[in-house]
């Protein structure tokens, strides 16, 4: 359970850090009056939806670290036989960062108002996406094709469920990309969509750093890392 | 009032209003059902939310029909009882009491507490009920699928809830499991409105420290909520993957029924840290909204502001981040290291502190109050005596050499019923009397009202109460028929069927709350707007039941907390917190 421990320090930490932005040592019984500036101090000038978004990452990021808990704390048993890895991975995660590199375009496109190039991120970054997608049905077609099946060995079991939900946040992703896309393709102003464009830049920006450290999980790259931490903590 | 900082700004202009971003309801439908107004909504949950209750309610006498009168009643066999119990402990904790305080109150509450019109995101709020909804309605089809609903126990331990000797192994544990999904699903898209709607919808003037306390312990428990239900996610995911397709994520090698089982080496014990994980934190999700609660109701129906504001919050937030690093002292007897034992049962006694301070502040908040004994005041002083009655087991339990002996009895049972189980839902009662005017106009009836105070209370004390004492005898939890065992006395059994009459009588008090709930509807007295002469946000609005978008056409600023009550020299015992500084309305800002 060290990694949703590490995982819930580090939100503790942020969460411990805003409050103590908050004047929570204020006495209010003692202070009437509207206060100065309170929409500065007390609400941030955020966004609802980014901060919305930030939270829901929070609990997908949750998600994720229970995961690796469960994946750390099964990978010990004896039956645990590590599969091998397709190299077609490691292309699936150039072509996520490449995806990622294309939000960041369109992304920055947005601040300049440069309608066309937030159109080329975005269909980039959508076909890159998509091209990662279908990169990893592949894998998963060339494991079960090498004998690697779903139930045959817990790593295996762990692969695909953990491919899985991180395809599927992927998708999720793609669905508010399409809606962006379609906003654009209506014809919608740059300034319209600048923080639907922040935002699934965010988004993907995210799930590429959830996919690295799964990644990294996952084909073993880790492992030395891993094990050192582990000693760390005994 | 010692000093008046801020009093120079009275130029503030009103905080801007949302009115174009506002939903508006176009038809019945929209208005009505597919509404996206957080009342309508919270509404909605309530019912649905008591609704299922009720199912559960019914399980329990079923249950403590078997218990009281063993061998009496050849409908209920062992397997069903199994059920029963399984059932009722997840649709109370989870489907009752998460989605009432989070759903309902919290929908309600939150933006009209902090000044806003509505939720930040009205449609995922909407789409948050429909999916809570589906989940209801999955877990209810599993009393009607080919071999009923699982009786895996509401923690759901694999292997056993998952293999053929449990009932309900085809398709009661799936569609439970395939339900807590679709509820965690349901519950994040409303967590999330809940969070940012507290963060970034509130009103100018309402800062952090001059949210009510309900507010802090509904943010607070949303929070906690949202990271942990992703373990019962995680959890439930591999669960239905054990189960449907064979992987090996909990199950061990084992035979069942004399064959070799496709399972192997998994580790049971991994479901348990993932489930008690989410488990822990549910009992302060739970109890952290009815600390809120009760705080408000006791500082308004004692006319003082409430004692120690800044430490109630801080003893909120701790309680929060505490509790997740408390989870395994639900597993001294798993077999774990025997340090980890006393890691988590030093945290566990920690919480007391908190927990402690809270019940203190609550204490002196009544010392030589003006306390009116109203039916709100009623249940919150039996919330602060129960929970102090089921935080004293605790203490018990959460110690591991006491815990080893007691696990698997009664006496936890007694434990976590009066700690989450009457505690909160006396908190509920509590708030759903006093805020019952706000959301309907009319008071709820007087006279129903205390025979339901008074039966419930007393009758929960007189089922739980003597189950600590059945526990200390050595008498087990989850035995369909106790039998003739040499340890337990003919006595024992006595007192069972008391406790069951008890039970009986309890259940039907509630019959009497739901019917006042209905005959208030159209027969109660006219509330006003205000009734009790409560000074937070909620209460100050131009209609009651308030309409959509809550405030007229400004929002309304706020100048002090919550909590000013019986204020020295003030016009009437409570100054609304919308009111203007003394000085301000009468001559402008003095200098």
């Amino acid at each position: 359970m060290s990694a949703i421990i590490l995982f819930m320090a580090g939100i503790a930490a942020i969460a411990g850090w805003w409050l103590s932005q908050q004047r929570l040592a204020a006495k209010p019984w003692l202070e009437e009056g509207v206060m100065v500036d309170l929409r500065e101090e007390s609400t941030s000038s955020l966004p609802a939806a980014k901060l919305g978004l930030g939270v829901f990452l929070a609990v997908v990021g949750s998600l994720f670290a229970l995961f690796i808990s469960a994946y750390s704390m099964r990978m010990n048993m004896v039956d645990w036989r590590t599969l091998p890895v397709p190299a077609l991975l490691w292309f699936n995660t150039g072509v996520l960062v490449l995806s990622s590199v294309a939000l960041q375009w369109a992304y920055m496109a947005a601040r300049r108002d440069d309608i066309d190039g937030i159109s080329i991120g975005l269909c980039a970054g959508g076909a890159s996406a998509i091209t990662f997608l279908v990169g990893q049905l592949l894998a998963w077609r060339q494991l079960s094709g090498a004998g690697y099946f779903l139930a045959s060995n817990p790593a295996n079991s762990f692969f695909y469920l953990i491919t899985a939900v991180h395809g599927l946040h992927l998708m999720g992703g793609l669905v508010a990309l399409g809606r962006t896309a379609a906003k654009v393709l209506r014809g919608a102003e740059a300034s319209q969509i600048r923080l639907s464009v922040e935002l699934c830049t965010i988004y993907w920006h995210f799930l590429l750093l959830v996919w690295l450290v799964l990644a990294g999980l996952l084909t073993g790259w880790t492992d030395n890392f891993v094990d050192i931490c582990r000693q760390l903590l005994s | 009032m010692v000093d008046v900082p801020f009093d120079t700004v009275a130029g503030v202009p009103p905080a801007e209003v949302g009115e174009v971003e506002l939903y508006h309801p176009r038809s019945w439908w929209t208005r009505y059902v597919f509404s996206q107004d957080a009342k309508v909504i919270a509404i909605q949950y309530s019912i649905t939310a008591m609704s299922i209750g009720m199912v559960a309610l019914v399980l329990s006498w079923l249950m403590r029909l078997q218990l009281g009168f063993p061998g009496t009643f050849s409908f209920i066999d062992p397997n069903q009882y199994l059920q029963f119990i399984t059932m009722h402990g997840m649709i109370m904790v989870i489907y009752l009491l998460t989605a009432l305080f989070l759903g309902g109150f919290g929908n309600y509450l939150i933006p009209l507490m902090v000044g806003a019109r509505d939720m930040v995101f009205p449609y995922v709020n909407m789409l948050s009920y429909w999916v809570y909804l589906l989940a209801v309605v999955v877990l209810a089809s599993t009393f009607f699928v080919p071999g009923g609903p699982t009786g895996a126990g509401w923690t759901l331990y694999p292997p056993q809830a998952i293999l053929s000797g449990t009932p309900g192994q085809d398709w009661g544990i799936v569609l439970m499991l395939a339900s807590l999904i679709l509820f965690i699903i349901g519950f994040t898209m409303g967590g999330l409105n809940y969070v940012v709607t507290v963060l970034q919808a509130r009103t100018r003037g309402m800062t952090l420290m001059r949210l009510p306390l309900t507010v802090w312990g509904i943010f607070t428990a949303t929070v906690m909520a949202l990271l942990a239900f992703p373990a019962l996610f995680v959890a439930s995911v591999m669960l239905l993957l054990d189960r449907l397709l064979g992987t090996s994520f909990f199950m061990p090698t084992l035979v069942e029924m004399g064959t070799l089982t496709k399972y192997g080496g998994g580790s049971p014990i991994l479901f348990q840290h993932l489930f008690w994980f989410f488990g822990h934190p549910e009992v302060y999700i739970v109890a952290l909204p009815a600390f809120g609660i009760i705080s408000d109701l006791i500082s308004v129906h004692a006319r003082k502001n409430i004692f120690g504001y800044r430490m109630m919050v801080w003893a909120i937030v701790a309680i929060g981040a505490l509790s997740f690093v408390v989870w395994a002292h639900h597993m001294y007897v798993s077999g774990m290291h025997p340090y980890f034992g006393f890691f988590f049962a030093t945290t566990t006694l920690i919480i007391a502190i908190p927990t402690a301070i809270k019940v203190y502040n609550w204490v002196l908040t009544l010392w030589r109050g003006d306390i009116h004994l109203t039916i709100p005041m009623l249940f919150a002083l039996a919330f602060i005596v129960t929970f102090v009655n089921g935080g004293l087991t605790g203490l018990f339990l959460g110690n591991v050499v006491v815990d080893v002996p007691l696990s698997d009895t009664m006496f936890v049972v007694a434990h976590f019923h009066m700690v989450m189980g009457i505690a909160p839902i006396m908190a509920v009662f509590g708030g759903i009397y006093h805020w019952y005017p706000k959301v309907t106009g009319r008071m709820l009836n007087e006279a129903l009202g205390r025979f339901h105070f008074w039966v419930s209370f007393l009758g929960a004390y007189a089922i739980f109460f003597p189950m600590h004492y059945l526990g200390l005898l050595g008498m087990p939890r989850r035995y369909h028929d106790i039998g003739e065992t040499a340890f337990v006395p003919a006595s024992a059994h006595d007192l069972n069927a008391f406790m069951s009459v008890a039970a009986l009588i309890v259940g039907f008090a509630q019959l009497v709350f739901l019917f006042n709930l209905i005959w208030s509807l159209f027969k109660g007295k006219e509330a006003g707007g205000n009734p009790w002469g409560a000074a937070s946000l909620e209460w100050q609005t131009p209609e009651t039941p308030p309409g959509h978008g809550n405030w007229g056409k400004e929002l309304p600023i706020v100048h002090r907390w919550a909590y000013d009550y019986s204020v020295p020299g003030a016009a009437m015992d409570f100054v609304p917190q919308n009111e203007p500084p003394a000085g301000l309305s009468a001559q402008g800002p003095h200098a």
